[in-house]
């Protein structure tokens, strides 16, 4: 994984939440209040807009900025959630221009442990972590039996679309829709569904980039 | 949706704007969206902040002023203000006494306000914070974010306000703080939806027969949908589970605080306090006090709130105290 396709899934995963925007506000509707998708389209727009008006030099600084930038504008949740999640990857990417999958996948790793702290969120909570937190065992299993890195990361959105999915059935235990006990189940929780775009934007940026 | 807007995207900016020629009294940071009051930071004095999604006027821009709040960040409409605003105002609140954060308990918030805080603390400014939970329509604390900071944000406010108008330290000003937030049980009810200016449609369907029961400031639905009924039986099963949930019959009696969820007039909460006052009264709790009126409200929502906070002499005191903002003003 270098620059070029680091900076390639930041504006994938701008582009599909330009994308979905209505389909996450629309999740949100349902088991929260209706601005997931407002608020993440507001984030990666400016992330964007900081991207094109100085490119960082290097992997950990373009994290960073990705970060400082989320939790400046994207607001309630999501913000402190998203963004840490690209400071801690900033923290443990080098400031070199490309790392090796395995570092690549332990700078994932950091970063999913930031959402877990900002968060305290634990597996079957239905939140972001039940796609995250599948999608980088996948990604494990599959470097670790050989595998290279586009492939670990196909594997990787299998399982967070999957764990996704998973939230249907769950009864919220953090975030807004936790107020509703039994009557968040049967919807998919949105920051799951944008956390699993978020793997994909990756793959897709990595199969197509590398 | 029909409403008095010009473009949802400047709902916020155009309307702080309004705000700042309508008070001068207040000063508007208009690139941060932070009000202040336009004499602080006050030197010797605790700095309060408090913030939260636009929304819910008057809260919380409309508190700020003497004996009350010295500053509030609005963020989006129903969405956390970011860190940095929050930082911002801790800041330019500090008069060297250090700065309170009051925050409402919802996930965001308080992951923003805990971010400026670390922030704050790495720029030297001491800051305590005190959260603002008491919704008992959450009744299941431990698997869920816990309850939601609703009406008795505005008491919290208010007290602790006075109590740092009166000169008394930050770990003073927090212990009252929390110390209204721990007596003080709220519940609400929307007979509407509200409609959110970016998105255009209602947050949620309800029909002209029922109402959603246990609701928080957001749109978000209720614990419960029930058929509509008249006021009285609507009273009691708001005044109900907070009467269970703290025994509210001392000495010195509570304040009543009915709150306007924005769309429901004066003369129906006025209907709904009679309700409330019979219920307390059959209950053995005297009231000492009241706020009948629209002050934390979740947009266009019709629907009210009921919340008691179990007084005592002091508090009363405080609640008393002088108090000159735009949304609450007397003794001034």
């Amino acid at each position: 994984m270098d620059l070029a396709q680091l900076t390639a899934w930041i504006r994938e995963y701008a582009r599909v939440i330009g994308e979905n925007a209505q389909h996450l506000t629309d999740l949100d509707a349902a088991i929260g209040d209706a601005d997931h998708g407002i608020n993440m389209e507001r984030g990666m727009s400016a992330v964007l807009g900081a991207l094109d008006e100085a490119a960082p030099a290097d992997m950990s600084a373009l994290c960073k900025q990705v970060g400082m930038t989320l939790v400046k504008s994207v607001g309630g949740a999501s913000g402190p959630l998203y963004g840490t999640f690209f400071l801690r990857m900033a923290g443990a990417l080098g400031t070199g221009d490309r790392v090796d999958a395995a570092d690549f996948a332990k700078a994932l790793r950091a970063g999913v442990e930031g959402v877990v702290q900002r968060g305290r969120a634990e597996a079957g909570d239905k939140t972001m972590f039940d796609a995250l937190a599948p999608a980088l065992d996948a990604l494990d299993a599959a470097l670790s039996s050989g595998g290279d890195l586009a492939v670990a990361l196909a594997d990787a959105t299998v399982a967070a679309e999957k764990g996704r999915d998973a939230t249907e059935s769950m009864v919220a235990r953090k975030g807004r829709a936790s107020y509703l006990g039994q009557r968040s189940v049967d919807h998919v929780d949105p920051g799951a569904t944008s956390a699993a775009m978020l793997i994909a934007a990756a793959a897709s940026a990595f199969a197509t980039g590398g | 949706m029909k409403k008095l807007i010009n473009d949802p995207a400047d709902v916020i900016s155009e309307a702080l704007r309004g705000m700042s020629v309508a008070h001068p009294e207040l000063r508007i940071d208009h690139t941060n969206r932070i009000v202040y009051r336009s004499d602080a930071p006050i030197r010797g004095k605790v700095g309060l902040i408090s913030g939260g999604g636009s929304g819910h006027e008057p809260l919380h821009g409309g508190f700020v002023g003497q004996g009350m709040l010295d500053a509030a960040c609005a963020g989006e409409v129903f969405t956390s203000p970011v860190p940095d605003q929050m930082l911002e105002a801790t800041k330019n609140v500090d008069g060297g006494a250090g700065v309170l954060h009051i925050v409402k308990n919802y996930t965001g918030d308080v992951m923003n306000f805990e971010m400026a805080a670390e922030l704050a603390d790495a720029e030297g400014v001491t800051v305590e914070s005190v959260v603002v939970d008491d919704d008992v329509a959450v009744q299941d604390s431990t698997y869920t974010a816990g309850r939601r900071g609703v009406g008795a944000t505005v008491l919290v406010e208010k007290i602790a306000g006075a109590a740092a108008d009166q000169g008394r330290t930050l770990s003073e000003v927090a212990d009252v703080a929390r110390r209204v937030n721990a007596a003080s049980r709220s519940m609400g009810v929307a007979l509407t939806s509200c409609t959110v200016p970016a998105v255009g449609h209602p947050t949620f369907d309800l029909s002209d027969t029922e109402i959603e029961v246990g609701i928080g400031i957001h749109g978000e639905p209720g614990r419960q949908r029930m058929p509509m009924q008249p006021a009285r039986a609507v009273a009691e099963l708001m005044l109900d589970p907070v009467l269970a949930d703290l025994d509210f019959s001392g000495d010195d009696g509570v304040i009543l605080f009915v709150n306007s969820m924005g769309g429901t007039p004066l003369i129906e909460l006025y209907v709904m306090y009679s309700e409330f006052a019979a219920i307390l009264d059959k209950a053995g709790v005297r009231i000492a006090r009241s706020l009948v009126g629209p002050y934390i409200t979740s947009l266009d929502m019709a629907g009210c709130s009921v919340t008691l906070l179990r007084a005592d002499d002091e508090l009363l005191r405080l609640w008393d105290h002088p108090v000159n903002t735009p949304a609450l003003r007397r003794g001034c």
